[in-house]
């Protein structure tokens, strides 16, 4: 299978059925990406397939073979992905920081498809879990990130 | 790495050291060498091991002049690394912002908590601010002797700007990175002169995380990230019933061939697959058809097959009698008799999982030295390291541990024995002659952690002709943490069973409060704020009882019962002045809701917390509003860490309050994943608003403080809003029609 991660071409021998999320962990030692829940429930999974947050532990390989993968190792490299990093770094965001790739991707998505933002956008938007309860923080980091 | 310390002492320079001079056990036996042997050596510089003081054992100056910085203590999101960065690097005269740290291995210099060594119960701070301050002072003295040598000028011309020595008359500087080779071979000084805390530049100052980019970009690694060569990964499937043992494998040889599998086996209580995959051992592990076997009746902690929260809390709630007196003050039971009225009431509060968002994981690799090497998530590194030489069946000298960031604290990595996935990795490890990582799945993890103990309070108030409070009687039930992990005493009450209950602050002049042990079937752990998490909870809801019960307003009854505790009186009155004044409704909001106040108050882990939460109902779901959070550490090293601290103890102990709950039927926890274990999501956030108090006390805890106000606050405020007293969590359980009988 061919995968496309961060504008990079990656030919990977894996049952189809594996989670994009454990390609990226255990085959290519791309460990930003994190293992949380793998039901979908906590977003600390989170990447972009084509722009849009998708949780990586139960998307298949086989389903986004021939999309365009960015995932938080890139995060820098994308225009929008380093405003947000800026924000976050300027809110302070992350505390045990495990969930904050997944709310970095998640809060990107966003900001490329809705560059200005409303309440509501963000809270649709920004659903991902975190555990020590940064989410005041992240509000008003997405909101920043929006201005910059 | 540039180890610039330990590469002089490599040197083995002949050089008279004081006795704390030495700069660790391994390096001491160096410098030693000359003329002693080794072995004596060792024991010698371990004997003088004076924690905390033993400059080159915590820095590291490097050539750049940055510092790396070995903590004590380990960071899971408390902000400690950058702590430490600010305090050391206060007297140092280092920007914290050029400080690198990490965790320290296990070792005689590390133990600053009265001889040991944890990170926990909001101490690391507290417990090592003024030997840090001294080993950065110290290590700046070092500098400035070394500068003074090769200046050759009187080491009392010299001063320091941040990474660099000066000598004004001269106009020379020498960078910290050029001095470190001639400072390494100096004693350590016996007495420094400290910074005067006016002259603060960063103690006390909003310092940016070390942490934040790093964590922001997804660099950070946790142990769960880690990778060492020639490793394969592991995953569990455990007993259901914690002391089951692993009986038939039905199909054994079918998951052998399952791909990229490289062996399935048999481990005390669960079952594993190594694989050449984290997934497909994962796959494998869970495709195994497993007979349990019931727990032999002599396994200790092992889960009753018949075990229900549901029958336990009724027996916590009818245990009988008064308990063991773990606070007694006047003479209750006169005062009870006297009362003119009396209110009683039981409270209860569940088990809950630690739900942090990392998964335990452990990399084992066995060294060709004899040595195993642990990364694993961990807040005791020593504990971890006798515990894996006693399962590794080697000497604990031969364990290094390695005590990586932690993907969420919340007491979750002590040493819980069955809690803790290390012992499996280092026997797969053995078995299979290669380095493991082995990781527990969400659902693994939510069958095995050590939970925050189940308790059941029953409490009886004597109220005086003015309604005010002159008894109060409370017994505890259950079992705390402490006592389990750390031993307990049957004769004395585990403090942890009972904090928040006791060392309340509030002048009620006859007051006892007991406990009766009751042996927990569960494996119960420390929960972010341990037994504070649940009993200021029962004190401060049953507060308002008395207040209601005595005609009193609950915010004006505890002021007057502050009258003579300034401390705390003023810490309530800051803040109802954040939170705009205090009042109690039900009042109508500007967006036309209904709303409620409730108020509470802590002392937990040496700080003082004062709690308001503004409360609605909205078709059929608590909304909370705003928490305002006054909080008196006594005094502070950065504000803007405390900010966040007190925003993420506000989250856990709403968490708590609105939606969890461990439940077990038939010795099996209901709940396998955030799905059946819900924990707060963004849209249940509400606005946090902090005020920190510096009342000058001795320096309190941080970490913890923030939670056990919370659930009390929002508690507090749905009864008015109800008309109907909260007894139990968590709220999701109560029913939200408004109105009806107390």
């Amino acid at each position: 299978m061919d995968l496309t991660i961060n504008g990079t071409k990656h030919q990977i021998d894996i049952e189809p059925e594996t989670p994009l999320l454990w390609v990226l962990r255990d085959e290519l030692g791309m460990t930003g990406t994190k293992y949380g829940c793998g039901v979908a429930q906590c977003g600390a999974c989170t990447v972009l397939v084509d722009g849009v947050a998708t949780r990586s532990c139960v998307t298949t390989v086989d389903s986004v073979v021939g999309a365009q993968i960015t995932t938080i190792e890139a995060i820098e490299e994308d225009p929008i992905g380093q405003k947000v990093v800026q924000a976050w770094v300027a809110h302070q965001v992350p505390q045990c920081g495990y969930c904050q790739s997944g709310q970095v991707m998640a809060a990107t998505a966003l900001l490329k498809e809705t560059p200005q933002p409303g309440d509501e956008d963000i809270a649709s938007a920004m659903v991902n879990l975190c555990r020590c309860g940064t989410y005041n923080a992240i509000i008003a980091a997405v909101r920043d990130a929006a201005q910059a | 790495m540039n180890d610039m310390f330990i590469k002089s002492r490599e040197i083995g320079k002949p050089f008279k050291l004081s006795r704390r001079g030495f700069i660790g056990a391994s390096l001491g036996a160096l410098a030693l060498g000359v003329v002693v042997p080794a072995g004596r050596a060792r024991a010698q510089a371990a004997q003088a091991v004076v924690p905390g003081t033993r400059v080159s054992a915590f820095i590291e100056i490097r050539p750049d002049s940055t510092v790396l910085f070995r903590s004590a203590f380990i960071e899971g999101g408390q902000g400690i690394f950058t702590a430490m960065a600010q305090i050391v690097g206060e007297e140092l005269d280092v920007d914290p912002a050029n400080f690198t740290v990490e965790g320290a291995p296990p070792g005689p210099d590390y133990l600053l908590i009265g001889g040991a060594r944890f990170t926990g119960g909001s101490m690391s701070v507290r417990m090592s601010y003024d030997a840090m301050r001294k080993l950065g002072a110290s290590a700046r003295m070092m500098l400035m002797q070394a500068a003074a040598t090769q200046l050759d000028v009187p080491v009392a011309e010299l001063s320091t700007e941040p990474g660099r020595v000066l000598h004004a008359k001269s106009g020379r500087s020498i960078p910290y990175g050029e001095l470190v080779d001639a400072a390494a071979g100096l004693p350590v000084p016996e007495e420094v002169a400290l910074r005067d805390s006016t002259d603060f530049r960063w103690i006390g100052k909003p310092v940016g995380r070390l942490d934040a980019h790093d964590k922001s970009t997804g660099k950070a690694q946790y142990s769960i990230d880690l990778k060492v060569d020639g490793m394969l990964y592991a995953a569990v499937q455990h007993s259901p019933h914690l002391g089951g043992e692993p009986d038939s494998l039905q199909n054994e040889a079918e998951v052998a061939g399952m791909p990229g599998v490289h062996s399935v086996h048999r481990l005390p209580g669960a079952v594993a697959v190594v694989a050449n995959s984290w997934w497909r051992a994962r796959m494998a592990v869970e495709a195994l058809q497993v007979t349990w076997t019931e727990p032999a009746p002599d396994v200790s902690r092992a889960m009753p097959a018949d075990f229900s929260t549901e029958a336990h809390l009724a027996a916590l709630k009818a245990a009988p009698g008064d308990g063991i007196a773990f606070e007694e003050e006047g003479d209750v039971s006169a005062a009870l008799a006297g009362a003119a009225k009396v209110v009683e009431a039981s409270y209860d509060a569940p088990y809950l999982a630690h739900g942090q968002l990392e998964p335990p994981s452990a990399l084992v690799r066995w060294n060709e030295d004899g040595t195993l090497e642990l990364w694993a998530p961990n807040q005791a590194p020593e504990m971890f390291q006798a515990h894996a030489a006693k399962v590794a069946d080697i000497e604990p000298g031969q364990v290094i541990v390695h005590s990586p960031l932690l993907g969420g604290f919340f007491g979750r990595h002590f040493l819980y024995e069955t809690a803790n996935p290390f012992p499996q990795a280092i026997l797969l490890s053995k078995a299979v002659g290669r380095p493991i990582k082995l990781i527990w799945s969400r659902e693994e993890e939510f069958l095995r952690d050590a939970l925050r103990p189940m308790s059941a309070v029953r409490f009886r108030a004597g109220l005086d002709a003015d309604g005010l409070p002159v008894a109060l009687h409370a017994v505890s039930a259950g079992e705390g943490p402490a006592g389990r992990w750390f031993g307990r005493d049957p004769d004395k009450v585990d403090s942890t069973a009972v904090e928040g209950i006791a060392g309340k602050v509030y002048a009620i002049k006859n007051r006892r409060v007991g406990h009766i042990h009751v042996d927990d079937p569960a494996i119960i752990g420390f929960w972010r704020s341990v037994g504070h998490s649940m009993n200021d909870f029962f004190y401060e809801t049953f507060f308002d009882e008395m207040a209601d019960v005595g005609g009193h307003d609950p915010y004006e009854l505890r002021h007057r019962l502050l009258a003579d505790s300034p401390r705390h009186r003023n810490l309530l009155e800051a803040v109802a002045e954040l939170a705009g004044g205090w009042k109690r409704g039900p009042f109508e909001a500007e967006d036309g809701s209904r709303r409620a106040r409730g108020v509470a108050m802590a002392s937990p882990f040496g700080s003082e917390v004062a709690t308001i939460a503004e409360v609605s109902i909205q078709q059929g779901q608590i909304v909370v509003h705003d928490i305002w959070v006054a909080i008196d550490p006594g005094s502070i090293v950065n504000p803007a860490i405390i900010e966040a601290q007190v925003n993420s103890a506000v989250a856990l102990g709403l968490s708590s309050a609105l939606l969890e709950e461990v439940v077990y039927v038939d010795g099996v926890p209901q709940a396998r994943n955030y799905d059946g274990y819900p924990i707060l999501t963004p849209d249940q956030m509400p606005r946090v608003h902090v005020r920190i108090v510096e009342s000058g006390a001795p320096m309190g805890g941080i970490g913890e403080p923030g939670v056990p106000g919370v659930p009390p606050a929002v508690a507090n405020a749905v009864s008015t809003l109800t008309g109907r007293r909260v007894r139990s969590l968590p709220l999701s359980k109560f029913s939200l029609e408004e109105g009806g009988a107390t």
